[in-house]
């Protein structure tokens, strides 16, 4: 049971796995009693049988691209995108996209090497749950959320950039 | 120039404040060193090779007396009493102590200053022309851009972890690059289109470094209004797409020429489709609102100054080489833009004490409506002076050490700081333009040598833009000794050009004798009116080759 933090810094806890990409002529192995987060693409494969169930997400990691899920988000439950190192930052664009671009609207998860100072730019781009890696501090995550009060440039939190809200 | 107002005082008193708690958390442990490493080179924290080092953002170049004199203090307070001026408008303290890093970040705040991301995979200080404003020629003053991209990428949310590092230039005028925009990851030309409508001509692509390229146009003309939006456009392909596998294949040049500049332009204007009508484009009020920080001072109207110059000029050679090397033509009758050399013999090139902060803060409120600018070739412009004052600036700033009458020539040396500071370096970059500035120091040689770019870069990571020097010097390193090779024929303005490698490399002793040699075929083969890159141009390398290795 992953303990999951909320935009707001709170804590709590939840049973979505993440079920790996099995390796090469192994098939998925979801668990029974678990919703479990499955790798895009398998989701698509086998959309068929995954469409409609409360049960069943999906996880991008930060190679892929979320376009290929078009029309076919708001279908989701949780979506989540995996950080292989903190220091690859294509997952924010991929959030961005999902939320402003294709419209995405349920739950978006920060997932994988997920650490405390890259959470305030995870919130800004869309995510609302975190699951931080183990060896860090969970309870400095909702300071580590709120160090800014504001930024200067728009993001999925705001589209109005602060130039436009100095103006007004 | 920009001031603060009540938004940008309270994001720069949160960054402070959180990364002095980062601080605390990496020198308790909590943080691996690994983790700590991105947070602190965006708040400008190095670890070099013998003491940490704290790169100050000085936004386009600009600063104030007030800030020079909060320079002087902190290094005073915090450091060894100097600084040094970097090679791309910023400035550089080289002995902070790390746990007083949250401190100096907090003198900074107060005067409106900051480190943010003046390193780290970020998009980094955008820099411009020093003479932006004071000059004729430009399209529009580019600093109010410089100032509205600024805010734009400070802590972009989506781009704090991009590929690698990426630096954004801008230039206004038609004639002269003096901001090298065709070597940054985009370099921005001002332009007006057939309309009279203001925007941009957008190269994308270009750098120094291991893979040296000039930046291939791909829009001839971005709308002002479009500019933060095309740039996310850009900015997002390339955090997407670009190589995190090879940190020397990441730079966004290595994806535009993969893909190809076409297929480039093609997959940004694609994004971009998505995103220009949003609210990030930019409107009237916002880029007036900016502007309205950018305007003339309190000039005088007075007449040009030119019976008086030509006496004062007549009367004493020194000033007469100065006015013809250090001061350029103003806008304004009546003024003078002057630029002040921190390239006196026998001092690291852009290096100043906190004694020389100071006095130069003090020539700016006595001379120049209060502010400065700093230069990429490591030089401080006081960009409003009345021309009937220069006389008795130069007898101010000679006994200083800013007076020497060098600009643009063989011996206004642009330098990285090397192997005597840097902890990447290959090679010491410092007394290889000491030993060169001390073989060239009879003035008249050097005017009639005219105009030469002379870069030194200690290793391939090109700080001192060896490639786009006229004469380039690389530093590398040889089974543990120190050689360097020597390119020739680059250029940083608009025929930007790289560099083309003469040869095997040499000993630091034998490079006086080099750059001799080479300056020796020059004065060979020119024609009359004919600068050094001219004939080099020309001729080609081979006589430059014959002779250097005769």
């Amino acid at each position: 049971m992953p303990d999951v933090i909320s935009q707001d810094g709170s804590i709590r806890q939840d049973d979505w796995i993440v079920v790996p990409r099995p390796a090469e002529g192994e098939s998925l192995d979801i668990p029974e009693q678990s919703k479990a987060l499955i790798p895009a693409d398998l989701w698509l494969a086998g959309y068929e049988h995954f469409t409609g169930r409360d049960d069943i997400g999906v996880w991008f990691d930060s190679h892929d691209e979320p376009e290929m899920l078009v029309g076919k988000f708001q279908e989701l439950p949780v979506i989540a995108v995996n950080f292989p190192k903190f220091s690859d930052g294509r997952g924010y664009s991929i959030a961005r996209l999902l939320r402003e671009r294709f419209g995405y609207e349920n739950e978006l998860r920060a997932i994988g090497d997920v650490l405390l100072d890259q959470l305030q730019f995870m919130k800004r781009c869309g995510f609302d749950a975190y699951v931080l890696r183990a060896d860090k501090d969970i309870n400095k995550a909702a300071r580590c959320l709120n160090f800014f009060s504001q930024g200067y440039q728009a993001a999925t939190d705001t589209d109005l950039p602060l130039f436009r809200r100095r103006a007004s | 120039m920009y001031v603060y107002d009540e938004h940008d005082r309270q994001i720069a008193a949160e960054r402070v404040a959180q990364f002095r708690d980062q601080t605390e958390r990496a020198l308790a442990g909590e943080l691996a060193e690994e983790e700590f490493l991105p947070l602190r080179l965006q708040n400008g924290l190095y670890v070099q090779r013998l003491a940490p080092m704290l790169r100050i953002a000085v936004p386009y170049g600009m600063l104030r007396a007030g800030q020079l004199r909060r320079l002087a203090r902190i290094t005073r307070d915090y450091d060894k009493g100097y600084a040094h001026f970097t090679t791309r408008q910023n400035v550089q303290l080289n002995w902070p102590a790390i746990e007083d890093v949250p401190d100096i970040l907090a003198e900074l705040a107060e005067v409106e200053m900051h480190a943010n991301q003046t390193s780290g995979n970020c998009i980094r200080n955008t820099t411009t022309d020093q003479f932006s404003g004071v000059q004729s020629d430009e399209i529009a003053d580019p600093r109010p851009y410089c100032e509205i991209i600024r805010q734009w990428s400070t802590f972009h949310p989506e781009f704090a972890f991009l590929p690698r590092k990426f630096k954004v230039a801008v230039n206004a005028s038609e004639k002269t690059d003096r901001a090298a925009i065709q070597v940054h990851d985009i370099g921005l030309q001002m332009v007006r289109n057939d309309a009279g409508e203001l925007g941009f001509r957008v190269h994308v692509g270009g750098g120094l470094g291991r893979t040296p390229m000039v930046g291939p146009v791909i829009r001839d003309f971005l709308p002002e209004a479009d500019l933060l939006t095309y740039l996310e456009a850009v900015l997002r392909v390339y955090n997407r797409y670009g190589r995190r596998d090879n940190k020397f294949k990441a730079r966004i040049k290595i994806l535009v020429k993969a893909l190809t500049p076409e297929a480039f332009a093609e997959k940004v204007e694609a994004e971009w489709s998505h995103i220009k009508d949003s609210p990030s484009r930019l409107t009237r009020d916002a880029v007036e609102r900016i502007q309205g920080y950018f305007t003339e001072p309190d000039y005088q109207s007075v007449d040009n100054a030119t019976e008086l110059l030509a006496k004062q000029r007549f009367e004493n050679r020194g000033f007469d080489q100065w006015l013809s090397h250090n001061v350029d033509t103003h806008k304004k009758p009546g003024y003078a833009i002057v630029t002040l050399t921190m390239k006196e013999t026998g001092t690291p090139p852009g290096d100043v004490t906190d004694r020389q902060l100071e006095q130069i803060a003090d020539l700016a409120d006595e001379f120049s409506f209060g502010e400065v600018r700093v230069t990429h070739q490591q030089n401080v412009v006081l960009a409003d002076v009345r021309q009937d004052r220069l006389l008795e600036l130069w007898q101010a700033i000679v006994p200083m050490g800013f007076g020497t009458a060098n600009l643009n020539t063989l011996t206004d040396v642009i330098c990285c700081p090397g192997g005597d500071f840097c902890a990447l370096a290959n090679a010491k970059s410092i007394p290889v333009a000491e030993a060169i500035q001390r073989r060239f120091d009879d003035l008249d040689y050097l005017y009639d040598l005219g105009n030469i770019d002379l870069n030194i870069s200690g290793c391939m990571n090109a700080c001192g833009h060896h490639h786009v020097g006229n004469i380039g010097v690389l530093g590398v390193d040889k089974k543990g000794e120190e050689f360097y090779q020597i390119s020739l024929g680059g250029s940083s303005h608009h025929d930007a050009t790289i560099g083309k490698i003469l040869g095997p490399s040499f000993a630091r002793e034998d490079m006086p004798d080099v750059v001799a040699k080479i300056i020796d075929v020059y004065v060979d083969k020119r024609t009359e009116e004919e600068t050094f890159l001219d004939t080099y141009r020309r001729v080609g390398i081979d006589p430059f080759k014959e002779r250097v290795y005769a």
